[in-house]
């Protein structure tokens, strides 16, 4: 890169500068992850109270009985999961269906007060989320009575206006030629919209359902709040409530947090690519 | 916008757009009006009001007058202001120097390292916070307290005493909610051409030289995007706080989100909850404003 200057440099120089620079990243990327390391080696270890025990940083052992713990602990374990799931899953699908569509329509068709409901979509953005949290509680909880459904966990995220402000985005570079020769040739919005805009935002949807999905997984406080038995907690919250009810049991806490970390982790590792130009979408013109 | 197009077209296309336009945009609209602009309009209604599920009675500015007077959301203020100027700034220097680090490599070597930032940012909150609650434990063989005896420091009691419960949070931040900063920087690094290196270098710029009047001024807008997206999220933050400090010891770690959520689902004073609510809106806004307005002077979007 030109930044760094190329010429007057020896070999060796150039050895020794890219090592300390290595060494410097290298360092400072083990303590990003040490916690993370530290979740996963610890929770191989025996489900025994804290105060017997020492923590170390490389692993003894390796037994599963924490995770058996964990799950032990509630009979309702193996549902925290699947409701995160079956949550996750559905505002995933609905996102990308319901913001690809007005994202389409916001960035490329016509008609009358587009532009300012985009605004004002645009400036409710700049909301903090906790102005709407009360209302939004009194309107589910007690208008709609919905508390502890799933119908409450879903709907208030059924699409984002993110997500619509990502599709809009990466819709301005499709050209409207092509749109354009569709509707001479008598297609149909829906056609258009099915048959062309989704082929071509295959990455934009992409990109769009690994970031909702990630987000509603690790969703922690609307789901404390609208749910009130453990049957259909998710398992962010389930986790809370293991911790505060074994504030002692280190192994098996661990074994929880990994848990409710893991299915994210395959999820980057797998689709990477995605996630890393998720995260500059929004943020960079293009 | 569409200058291009002749009249005849233009009205062809509004003729054939106009239902399927509203009709894509249905579902959007109705949940934006429903868990957006409803609770919105509904909060300064609620703010205005002693809320009660069954009549809830109007009390004018009362919840706000409460607020002002209450020494527990000055001290709130103070502490969400200190950790903002703690977090966001050593996070945008650490991110910015990460970036330029990771630069000079190859791209599978930056895609690794990438990788391994934003790894926190993956994991859930609840997740990372148990964790950390284990490194920061008080006693000896806690983990952090090892590397503190490491360095000869003597014993902490890291989120239990209100000197270091604080920084403790901090020093959390530090460490896990800077991946995105460096993706986002090293995007808007390998945009800038290469002909102003070379330029500079036929100049005989040093690499510092380069770094402030090429790189620096570049990456403005970045930084500006990234200073005032982090001021605001900072100003929200409290989902660590709630999970392993609960605001203690002695509120030495209560935010404003914090205080309005104990407010309005520990106290059920929904009314002070929003008034509280609506006044950070406000300072956000007010923040928000005057970082563009000093900062953004010479930034387009």
């Amino acid at each position: 890169m030109g930044l760094y200057n190329s010429e007057m440099k020896s070999k060796g120089q150039l050895f020794v500068r890219n090592g300390l620079i290595i060494a410097f990243l290298v360092l400072f990327a083990a303590a990003t992850i040490f916690p993370i390391y530290f979740m996963i080696i610890s929770s191989f270890g025996d489900p025994v109270e804290a105060g017997a025990m020492s923590y170390s940083i490389f692993p003894s052992k390796i037994s599963f009985e924490s995770y058996s713990f964990f799950f032990k602990f509630s009979p309702h374990s193996w549902d925290w999961l699947l409701n995160s799931l079956i949550v996750a899953g559905c505002v995933t699908v609905s996102n990308v269906f319901f913001a690809t569509l007005a994202g389409y329509s916001f960035a490329k068709m016509n008609f009358r007060g587009k532009n300012i409901l985009f605004a004002i979509l645009l400036g409710s953005m700049m909301i903090p989320g906790q102005v709407t949290q009360v209302p939004l509680y009194i309107l589910i909880v007690n208008v709609f009575e919905l508390q502890n459904t799933y119908t409450a966990l879903i709907m208030p995220s059924i699409v984002t206006v993110y997500n619509i402000f990502l599709v809009k985005q990466f819709m301005s570079s499709i050209p409207k030629e092509v749109i354009e020769a569709a509707k001479i040739e008598g297609c149909s919005q829906p056609k258009i919209f099915w048959h062309i805009i989704m082929p071509l935002s295959k990455t934009v949807m992409a990109v769009l359902s690994i970031l909702t999905f990630m987000a509603a997984w690790n969703d922690f406080f609307w789901p404390f709040l609208v749910t009130n038995t453990m049957d259909m907690q998710t398992i962010q919250v389930g986790l809370k409530n293991f911790r505060f009810a074994n504030t002692t049991y280190f192994a098996p806490m661990m074994a929880g947090a990994t848990i409710s970390a893991v299915p994210m982790f395959i999820l980057f590792f797998a689709l990477q690519r995605y996630f890393l130009e998720g995260v500059t979408v929004g943020a960079v013109k293009g | 916008m569409n200058s291009v197009w002749t009249k005849k077209n233009k009205k062809l296309k509004l003729e054939s757009d106009s239902g399927w336009g509203y009709g894509f945009i249905a579902v959007a609209l109705i949940a934006f009006s429903l868990f957006t602009a409803y609770p919105v309009i509904n909060a300064f209604i609620i703010s205005l009001q002693e809320y009660r599920p069954l009549g809830s009675t109007y009390v004018g500015l009362e919840n706000f007058k409460n607020t002002f007077s209450d020494s527990l959301f000055w001290k709130a203020l103070k502490n969400t202001l200190v950790y903002t100027l703690l977090t966001v700034p050593v996070n945008i220097f650490l991110s910015f120097l990460i970036a330029i680090l990771i630069l000079p490599f190859r791209k599978k070597t930056q895609t690794f390292f990438k990788a391994v930032y934003y790894l926190p940012a993956v994991a859930s909150g609840v997740a990372l916070s148990v964790v950390w609650l284990w490194i920061f434990d008080p006693l000896k063989s806690g983990i952090a307290n090892q590397i503190v005896g490491f360095f000869g420091g003597s014993n902490q009691n890291w989120l239990g005493s209100s000197a270091t419960a604080m920084f403790s949070l901090v020093l959390m931040s530090w460490l896990s909610s800077h991946g995105t900063a460096i993706i986002i920087y090293l995007a808007a690094l390998l945009g800038i051409d290469n002909s102003y290196y070379e330029a500079a270098e036929i100049d005989g710029a040093t690499f510092l030289q380069k770094l402030w009047y090429i790189v620096v001024p570049f990456l403005k807008p970045t930084t500006l995007f990234l200073l005032v997206t982090g001021v605001i999220g900072s100003f929200q933050v409290f989902q660590n706080a709630y999970l392993m400090t609960g605001g203690g010891p002695d509120h030495a770690t209560t935010m404003v989100g914090l205080l309005i959520f104990n407010n309005a689902f520990t106290y059920f004073e929904f009314g002070e909850a929003a008034a509280q609510s609506l006044l950070l809106a406000a300072i956000i806004a007010v923040i928000s404003f005057i970082q563009f307005k000093f900062l953004g002077n010479d930034v387009e979007y």
